[in-house]
């Protein structure tokens, strides 16, 4: 029996680290961007091109970024949850319109609805990598500093909203 | 098998060119090739930003290659991409305290296997030097075999 002591002694612990390892999902890549301030940048609006907007602009409110773009078969996943969160109004929702066609984007918003108080044009990208977007959808959820205080990587779920991110918004409301 | 083994050879003697620059590359493509080959793309995770032909792979090549006409060092565009990405986005993680069990613990099993194999090694040969039997086992070959009888007594009867 003793000689089956170090054999097992380092097989378990082994399996239990390749259990864990195999539930792990490598698409979650912690952002650094958690608990740093939003990256400035200044777009044009979707709808009205010659205005543009600054996260600054937001100062004093806790708000949701959402990065969306027509092509993003995901986005109309989530989608259906954000019109719903922007009827209840309970905190403001931003688009960033990531690598989309202003056409397209606009004819998708009016297909499936509209969740934004407005969406900003990231033609390029640009701002995408700021953010350090790498899978649209992807949200963010700022504080009246400016500060990111959550990301999610992939569709929002209605889990998601009630569980974590609408707790979180309404904490940091106060 | 022996054919195989020849083909084997043969394409594992071939420079690796698929993944350098073309002969006569400037100098600061060269760079910005190997730039792109430290860092992950990460739509397709197990492809690097010069392998990948994801989107954003092509949207981080170009901020690599502008980083690299504005002048700026490599450390400081591996930077720019970790702030963004995390370090995750590196290749090669850095050496810090949480990457510290993924840096040492493959050195620290190998010497742990090693001390294991000394130590049972030492063991079996002292086992062999030293064939008596301990009272255990004189307990057990007396049970199938009847008592031992010492060598010389054993002589006697005889």
């Amino acid at each position: 029996m003793k000689r089956f002591f170090w054999p097992l002694a380092i097989f378990i612990p082994l399996v239990g680290f390749l259990a864990v390892g195999l539930k792990l999902n490598p698409r979650e890549v912690p952002s650094p961007l958690v608990g740093k301030t939003a990256p400035a940048f200044e777009l044009p609006l979707l709808h009205q091109p010659d205005k543009r907007f600054a996260p600054a602009d937001m100062r004093g409110k806790v708000w949701l970024l959402n990065v969306w773009a027509s092509w993003c078969e995901s986005c109309r996943d989530e989608h259906p949850l954000l019109v719903d969160l922007s009827k209840k109004g309970l905190l403001p929702i931003l688009g960033l319109n990531y690598k989309d066609r202003g056409a397209d984007a606009q004819r998708w918003l009016k297909q499936f609805g509209d969740p934004y108080q407005f969406s900003v044009v990231d033609a390029d990208g640009r701002i995408g990598i700021d953010y350090g977007v790498y899978g649209v959808p992807e949200t963010y959820l700022i504080d009246a500093a400016g500060v990111i205080r959550f990301k999610q990587i992939g569709p929002v779920t209605a889990t998601l909203l009630q569980e974590k991110i609408l707790p979180l918004a309404m904490s940091l409301k106060k | 098998m022996r054919t195989t083994l020849l083909v084997i050879l043969v394409f594992c003697s071939l420079p690796g060119n698929a993944a350098s620059p073309p002969e006569g590359a400037s100098a600061a493509e060269m760079r910005i090739r190997q730039i792109e080959e430290k860092l992950r793309c990460l739509v397709c995770q197990n492809q690097s930003l010069a392998d990948s032909s994801a989107s954003l792979a092509g949207d981080l090549r170009r901020q690599v290659r502008e980083q690299v006409d504005a002048g700026r060092s490599d450390a400081e565009i591996l930077e720019f991409m970790v702030q963004r990405y995390g370090d995750f986005v590196l290749y090669e993680p850095p050496f810090k305290p949480t990457t510290l069990l993924l840096w040492i613990g493959p050195f620290a099993l190998l010497a742990a296997a090693a001390l294991m194999l000394v130590a049972t090694l030492r063991r079996r040969r002292r086992a062999a030097e030293d064939p008596a039997l301990d009272r255990e086992g004189k307990r057990v070959v007396e049970r199938v075999l009847g008592p031992l009888v010492p060598p010389h007594k054993h002589d006697e009867g005889a």
